[in-house]
C-alpha cells in the first residue's frame, strides 16, 4: 500500500456534552475511493466536516501529507466538499460558480475562464456556462456543483451525500459518471452517505461508522459477507442474525444452539468456549428454499409472512414457530418453481460455510 | 358561492375605503397645488403652476431640499451598514442575551417621535453637537437603521448557510467570502434597505425639527409656512416629497420582490 494521505489520529469531536466522534482511527490512501457510511448521526459528516477543516477535532490529530492540519483554517487547505445542499451560489451563473475557487486563488480571468470550460466540457454541462443556476435541473446542478469542485484539481475531493436529493434513475448514472471521473483522475475520494447501495457501487473501501466509532472497515465484499459485528450485520440488512449459546465445538466449526435450533457454523478461529454467547449471520441470499423437510444440518420451518418485489430480486420475509425473523433473497425466477403465499410452509437450509460468526461485543 | 361573492365585495370596498383614507388627504393636496386660488375650496379656480413657480424661485426651499437630500442620503448609507453589520452578526453568531441584543436594536421605531426628538436634542446639546446637518443625520441613522436591518435580516435568513462555508472550502478568507458571497446575495435586500432608510429620513418632521437648528429639511419648512399663513406652496411641496417618499419605497420594494421571485423561481 501506498503512504496514506490523510490520517486520523484519536479524534475526538465533541458538541458541548455530546459526543459527535469517539476516539477516531483512519488512514486514507492516495487514490482511493472511501465510502463512510453510517445512520443519521454517526458522526460521518462531522468526520467529513473536520477533514475540510470546518469543524476542529476536540482531541486527536488529523495529518494530510504528514502535516498536522487541527489549526488550519478551510480556506488554507485544498479540500473542496460537494455539499448535500450543493451550496451553488445562486448570483453567480454556471461558469462563475465553477471559477469561483481559482479566482480566491487568484487566478487571471483568461486561465480561470479556460479552465472552467474544460471542466464544464468534461462533465458535459457546457452549453449551460452562461446560465442562471436556477434554470438547471437537479442533475445539471449536481454536475455543476463537481465541476466547480474538481476544477481545483484537488488530490482529495469530500463528498457529503451528494447525490440524496436525486432521482433514483439519475443516482445510477451519476454513480457512474462518479466512478469514471476517479479512475480517470486518480485522486482520492471521501463519499459520506447512509446509502448502502450507493458505497457498495462505488467504493474501494467502505467504514461504517456508528454511535461515533468506526464500527467495521473493509472492501464491499467484506462488508456485506463478514459483518464483524452486529451492528454492521444489521445495517447491511438483507441478512439473517441468529444469537445464543455454543453447545460444542467440533474439528471443523461449532454448534450453537438457539432458539430455532441448534445450527453448525464454520470457524476461522478457535477462540470460542463452549457455553459462551454466540451470534452468527447468513446473508438472504445463500439461504435455499425447498417444499419439503431437506433433512439437512442446517434446516428450519418457516411461514412466508410477506415478500418485497425489486425486479427481479424478491425478498422474502419469514417467521419460524419461535417468532425468529428470517430473510431470504432469489431470482423471481427462482420463486416461481413454490407455489407461495403468505402463510405457506416452506423449509430454509443453508451450508455451515454461509454462516459467518460475529464478533461479540 | 354566493355568501363568497358577498364577501368578496365587502372586502374589496373595505381594502378600497383603506386606500381612500390614505390616498384622498394626497390626491387633494397634489390638486389644490395646481390650483389657482390661495384657499383651497370648492369650486376649485384654474389650473395653473403658480405655486411651483414660487417654490422653485424661492431659496429657501432650494437650501432646504439640499440639505433633505444630504440628510437623507447619508442617513441612508450610515443605516444601511449599521442595518447590515447587526443583521451579519444576528445570522453569524450565537451568544448570550442575543435576545435583548436584537430588541434593542429594533427599539427605536417603537418610541413616539416627540420623545426621541426631544431626547436627541438634550442629548446631542449637552455634547455641543445639536443644531448641525449632521446632528439629524446622526439621529436619523438610528431611527432608520432597524428598517435597513429588518429587511437584510430577511433576505439572509433566506440563505444556505453552507453557501458561507462552501465559499471558504473554496479558498475564500472570511473577507473575500463578504464581499463575494454575503455581500452579493444580499444585494437586492441593501438596495432596498438604502431605499427605505432614504424614505423614512427624507419626510421625517419631528426629529429634524428639534435638532436641525438653522438647517431646515423640508418637512420644517413646510411646518414654518403653515405656522405663518395658509399658502398653496405647501401643497406643491408636498407633492415634490410624496413623489420622492413613494418612488423610493417602490423601489426598495420592486428590488426586494422582484430578486425574492426569482431566487425562488426553480
Amino acid at each position: 500500500m501506498t503512504k496514506p494521505l490523510v490520517v486520523l489520529k484519536n479524534v475526538q469531536k465533541l458538541f458541548g456534552d455530546f459526543v459527535a466522534v469517539k476516539a477516531l482511527n483512519l488512514e486514507i490512501h492516495e487514490g482511493e475511493f472511501l465510502a463512510i457510511m453510517g445512520p443519521s448521526g454517526c458522526g460521518k459528516t462531522t468526520t467529513l466536516r473536520m477533514l475540510a477543516g470546518l469543524e476542529e477535532p476536540s482531541t486527536g490529530e488529523i495529518y494530510m501529507n504528514d502535516q498536522v492540519m487541527n489549526k488550519v483554517k478551510p480556506h488554507e487547505r485544498d479540500t473542496p466538499l460537494v455539499w448535500q445542499s450543493l451550496a451553488l451560489f445562486p448570483f453567480l451563473t454556471v461558469i462563475e460558480n465553477v471559477e469561483f475557487g481559482l479566482k480566491m486563488r487568484g487566478i487571471n480571468k483568461s486561465e480561470r475562464k479556460r479552465r472552467a470550460l474544460e471542466w464544464l466540457e468534461k462533465l458535459d454541462i457546457i452549453e449551460f456556462a452562461d446560465r442562471d443556476i436556477s434554470t438547471l435541473s437537479g442533475g445539471q446542478k449536481q454536475r455543476v456543483a463537481l465541476a466547480r469542485s474538481l476544477v481545483l484539481e484537488p488530490k482529495i475531493l469530500l463528498l457529503d451525500e451528494p447525490l440524496s436529493a436525486l432521482d433514483a434513475h439519475l443516482v445510477i448514472r451519476m454513480q457512474a459518471v462518479l466512478v469514471q471521473l476517479q479512475r480517470e483522475l486518480g485522486i482520492t475520494f471521501v463519499y459520506v452517505t447512509h446509502s448502502q447501495s450507493e458505497a457498495f457501487a462505488m467504493a474501494d473501501r467502505v467504514v461504517i461508522m456508528g454511535n461515533g466509532e468506526i464500527s467495521q472497515v473493509g472492501t464491499p465484499k467484506d462488508i456485506y459477507r463478514s459483518p464483524q459485528n452486529k451492528f454492521v450485520a444489521e445495517f447491511v440488512g438483507r441478512n439473517n442474525i441468529l444469537s445464543g449459546t455454543v453447545f460444542d465445538l467440533t474439528n471443523f466449526g461449532a454448534h450453537i444452539k438457539t432458539v430455532s435450533g441448534t445450527f453448525s457454523v464454520s470457524l476461522k478461529t478457535d477462540k470460542l468456549l463452549k457455553g459462551q454467547e454466540a451470534s452468527f449471520v447468513i446473508s438472504a441470499d445463500l439461504v435455499h428454499l425447498s417444499g419439503s423437510n431437506p433433512e439437512a444440518e442446517n434446516s428450519v420451518h418457516c411461514k412466508l409472512i410477506s415478500e418485497e418485489f425489486v425486479g427481479s430480486m424478491v425478498t422474502l420475509f419469514l417467521e419460524d414457530k419461535s417468532d425468529q425473523e428470517f430473510k431470504v433473497q432469489m431470482q423471481e425466477r427462482e420463486l416461481s418453481k413454490f407455489d407461495l403465499k403468505p402463510g405457506s410452509d416452506i423449509w430454509l437450509s443453508w451450508s455451515a460455510q454461509s454462516a459467518h460468526l460475529l464478533n461479540v461485543n | 358561492m354566493n355568501s363568497n361573492r358577498i364577501l368578496n365585495i365587502v372586502l374589496a370596498a373595505y381594502v378600497g375605503a383603506i386606500f381612500t383614507f390614505v390616498f384622498a388627504p394626497i390626491l387633494f393636496s397634489v390638486i389644490f397645488s395646481f390650483n389657482s386660488q390661495r384657499f383651497p375650496t370648492i369650486p376649485l379656480g384654474s389650473f395653473s403652476t403658480e405655486w411651483y413657480v414660487k417654490i422653485l424661485n424661492d431659496p429657501d426651499i432650494w437650501q432646504a431640499a439640499l440639505n433633505s437630500l444630504i440628510v437623507s442620503s447619508s442617513t441612508a448609507v450610515i443605516a444601511t451598514i449599521l442595518g447590515f453589520c447587526t443583521a451579519y452578526s444576528d445570522f453569524r453568531y450565537n451568544f448570550r442575551f442575543k435576545g435583548p441584543y436584537l430588541a434593542l436594536i429594533l427599539l427605536p421605531p417603537t418610541i413616539p417621535l416627540i420623545i426621541m426628538a426631544l431626547a436627541m436634542l438634550a442629548w446631542l446639546s449637552k455634547l455641543g453637537m445639536s443644531g448641525q446637518l449632521w446632528s439629524i443625520v446622526l439621529a436619523h441613522s438610528v431611527l432608520t437603521a432597524p428598517f435597513a436591518m429588518a429587511i437584510i435580516r430577511l433576505r439572509l435568513n433566506q440563505m444556505d448557510p453552507d453557501l458561507e462555508s462552501a465559499s471558504w472550502n473554496l479558498g475564500g478568507s472570511e473577507w473575500a467570502t463578504m464581499r463575494y458571497v454575503i455581500i452579493p446575495f444580499c444585494k437586492p435586500a441593501i438596495i432596498s434597505g438604502l431605499c427605505l432608510a432614504a424614505a423614512v429620513s427624507f419626510d421625517e418632521f419631528a426629529v429634524s425639527w428639534f435638532v436641525s437648528g438653522l438647517n431646515k429639511t423640508l418637512p420644517v419648512v413646510i411646518l414654518e409656512i403653515v405656522q405663518g399663513n395658509i399658502d398653496p406652496q405647501v401643497n406643491a411641496i408636498g407633492t415634490f416629497v410624496f413623489l420622492i417618499s413613494m418612488s423610493l419605497v417602490i423601489l426598495a420594494q420592486i428590488f426586494f420582490v422582484y430578486r425574492q421571485m426569482k431566487s425562488t423561481n426553480t
